[in-house]
């Protein structure tokens, strides 16, 4: 459908402003949501290009949601600017939602609604809906579309409020925590959908707190904690900077002593033993490294197992930034 | 490996045609009041069992014809089950369960969130007064030929009263709470709101008080049109008024959509 057709078709006859390309999908400066006195998101900057996936990555209670509900227009900034496909998700709100979609965290239906009802009256709010009947079949819902909201399994009602974000056909969807609760398998068939919604030119904005699901599905990673973006960047540029660039990981007898293995080591390289038998090797790894290592194991008369060469990982990287302590 | 083909989600967002979103809210809405038990007890099986008992068995002193003093005190009851305790309770739980929230995420306007239920509980209330209508006329019945339009008009600001007042407090409180209250209002409405005893057959000032409450003001209202025809007088009808502005009011404040 054009442009054109769409604001004749608009039911208040008023055009519909379609803001220049250019602009970024998501554009937040500065913003700041109280509750009370608890501050949920504090002076966060965030852009995100147009049909790009953007993860937010962060603990429990670190402002992601309240960032995406703020988004969305369904909160008010105490401060700052949040600007979504251009417009303002409080004051232009109405035109905003016609071109979005919204996952909403725990879902929502009415409680004795059927499965089929439900995505039937979202697609009914769309001026060219997706077909519901193919988005339940794919989705893994074709046989549960007269189920009852409330009789379904929480990793259903999960696909089902995934299929009312996307039936519109926005251009922009917003996911908050689109995988929780769902087992690998209906989680591997939400990466796949990521992955489609991208490829045909679909923003996604989804939070989680999963490394692997940031890693994999990521353009951006944005890592938040107490309100604040604590790093961002692509997977690749997370993983790579910081303190230790590379880790040379195996497994062998708990409690060797390492200081042959460091005096045999050049200086800038670091032994550790993270868990009982399980030793870390952090620094510049090349052949020689490994070589010295397995050297030093056999020396020992131990056998090096599992090992391997290891770029950081993001879950390396996210444990460094907001600590280990457990959040409520 | 994607499973999709490519362009299968290209965007193409715009916001669907008004009265297509107002009718599939509306009409889902109505489906699942007809559709839950507990809901059709309270508005249509409590009601027609007093109707067809208080006229049949002769327990509560009233002249005759009984089923004309009868039917238009049910039809108030039917119109406080519907929108004030039916509509509490549905809206409670819907909060709980996210529907508001996740009906607010789409293109579908604020206002027309709430003209859907609107709509919805003007439905169940045409249902209502069809079905007992019916049952009444076959018990007898013969309203006031000059009354029922004042009826009509009585039974729609009725429903609005209610429904305000239903919105209050199904908006604010958790489920439980709603479910809890509204029931207990009902209750204490139906004996001594002027429901199912006249105000005028209520101890001491109570039946002033109580011609003041909606309850009261709807019963004595269609009572006096569906009687004696003609119009219902100011007070029911200023007393209905100002109990949906004053709960409309409130409740545009205090309802929140989780």
């Amino acid at each position: 459908m054009s442009p054109t057709s769409l604001s004749q078709e608009h039911p208040l006859g008023s055009t519909v402003v379609t803001a220049p390309p250019t602009t970024p999908a998501v554009e937040v400066s500065g913003l700041l949501k109280r509750y009370g006195s608890t501050v949920a998101v504090n002076g966060l900057d965030l852009r995100m290009d147009r049909g790009s996936v953007l993860a937010l990555l962060g603990p429990n209670g670190a402002g992601k949601t309240t960032t995406v509900e703020l988004c969305e227009g369904f909160k008010r900034p105490d401060s700052g600017t949040v600007r979504v496909l251009g417009l303002d998700p409080v004051r232009d709100g109405a035109e905003l939602r016609a071109r979005i979609g919204v996952m909403p965290q725990g879902g929502g239906a009415y409680p004795g609604v059927r499965t089929e009802e439900m995505l039937r009256l979202v697609a009914a709010c769309a001026a060219d809906p997706l077909d519901p009947a193919w988005l339940l079949e794919t989705l893994g819902l074709a046989a549960a579309r007269r189920t009852p909201y409330k009789r379904l399994s929480g990793g259903q009602q999960q696909r089902l409020s995934l299929a009312c974000a996307l039936v519109g056909r926005p251009e922009l969807v917003f996911l908050d925590e689109p995988t929780a609760g769902l087992d690998p398998q209906a989680r591997h068939l939400v990466w796949d959908l990521v992955r489609a919604l991208r490829a045909d030119g679909v923003g996604v904005l989804l939070t989680t707190h999963l490394m692997d699901e940031a890693e994999t599905l990521a353009d951006q990673v944005v890592i938040v904690d107490h309100g604040r973006v604590v790093a961002s960047g692509s997977p690749q540029e997370l993983t790579s900077s910081g303190s230790a660039e590379q880790q040379l990981r195996f497994r062998a007898r708990p409690g060797m002593d390492t200081k042959l293995l460091v005096d045999a080591l050049p200086e800038n390289l670091e032994v550790d033993e993270v868990g009982p038998g399980s030793y870390v090797v952090a620094g510049c790894i090349d052949p020689q490294v490994v070589s010295t290592v397995t050297a030093w194991c056999a020396q020992q008369g131990v056998l090096a197992e599992e090992l391997r060469v290891a770029r950081r990982s993001l879950e390396d990287v996210f444990l460094e930034l907001t600590g280990r302590e457990l959040r409520s | 490996m994607s499973t999709f083909s490519p362009g299968a989600f290209a965007p193409a967002p715009g916001r669907g045609r008004l009265s297509r979103m107002l009718l599939a809210q509306a009409r889902i809405e109505t489906a699942l009041a007809l559709r839950n038990g507990e809901q059709v007890l309270l508005t249509l099986l409590i009601p027609l069992a007093l109707l067809i008992g208080l006229t049949v068995l002769k327990i509560v002193p009233l002249s005759e014809p009984r089923v004309n003093e009868v039917t238009p005190r049910i039809l108030a009851l039917a119109v406080m089950s519907s929108a004030f305790t039916g509509q509490a309770i549905a809206l409670g739980f819907d909060r709980r369960y996210g529907v508001l929230k996740r009906l607010a995420a789409t293109a579908i306007p604020r206002w027309l969130l709430g003209a859907g239920r609107v709509l919805a509980a003007l439905t169940i209330v045409a249902i209502q007064v069809v079905i007992l209508g019916v049952v009444a006329a076959l018990l007898g019945w013969q309203p006031a030929v000059t009354g029922v339009l004042w009826a009509i008009a009585l039974v729609l600001l009725g429903t609005i009263s209610f429904g305000a007042l239903g919105v209050l407090l199904g908006g604010a409180l958790r489920a439980e709470i709603v479910l809890a209250v509204a029931n207990i209002v009902w209750f204490v409405l139906l004996l001594a709101g002027g429901i199912a005893l006249p105000p005028s057959a209520l101890p001491g000032g109570l039946g002033a008080i109580v011609e003041l409450l909606p309850s009261g003001a709807l019963a004595e209202g269609l009572h006096t049109v569906l009687t004696q025809g003609g119009p219902p007088g100011w007070q029911p009808v200023l007393v209905l008024i100002i109990w949906a502005a004053a709960a409309g009011g409130i409740a545009t404040r205090t309802t929140r959509l989780t």
